[in-house]
């Protein structure tokens, strides 16, 4: 999984069924300090997270299918978390 | 997924069986202000609406195939939808951690 930092949305009339209904976040992605890395992804959301809000993002198409209920979704990032603490002990 | 400009179309010979038809489309990726960032790729069109000068989110890997009809097919490329509108910070605006 992967710390993201949701920082928009994108918004789609034409696409794939497996979009209808659902939403798709603009997450951007965060280190181990939480800062932005520069990198982003476009993830769907179940979890109802938040602008602004730091997030766990799978980026990975089994566990996307799993979580989205549909052995053909063509989808790879899924928000499945909203995190509210990062700590980091040693290296 | 990640967002790509549609900047040309590729036009295939032969292909092979279950991409008959298939649209092949030149795709620039895009950092999150849309600008070009990386090299272009080709992607299949699994909307089929897509044309040059769209904003567009592709996505990669094995789940590129499973845009398409059939779907057991070798792309690893491909376009999911077309973008209306994108809401998005701009750079600067990056509150800390929570």
């Amino acid at each position: 999984m992967i710390l993201g930092r949701i920082a928009g949305s994108v918004v789609s009339t034409i696409h794939h069924p497996v979009v209808n209904g659902r939403k798709l976040l603009l997450a951007e992605r965060l280190d181990t300090a939480g800062e932005p890395t520069g990198g982003y992804v476009i993830a769907m959301d179940v979890v109802g997270a938040g602008h602004g809000e730091a997030v766990l993002i799978i980026d990975e198409g089994n566990g996307a299918r799993q979580v989205l209920e549909d052995p053909t979704a063509p989808i790879r990032a899924v928000v499945v978390g909203i995190v509210d603490g990062l700590e980091i002990v040693s290296y | 997924m990640l967002l790509g400009r549609v900047i040309g179309t590729v036009v295939p010979a032969v292909v092979v069986e279950g991409l008959d038809g298939t649209p092949m489309l030149w795709v620039q990726p895009l950092d999150r202000q849309c600008e070009p960032e990386g090299r272009p790729i080709i992607c299949a069109d699994g909307t089929r609406m897509a044309g040059p000068g769209e904003t567009v989110y592709w996505v990669e890997s094995r789940e590129a195939a499973l845009t398409l009809d059939p779907w057991f097919v070798p792309v690893d490329h491909a376009i999911v939808g077309l973008v209306d509108e994108i809401k998005n910070d701009p750079p600067d605006d990056e509150p800390g951690f929570p």
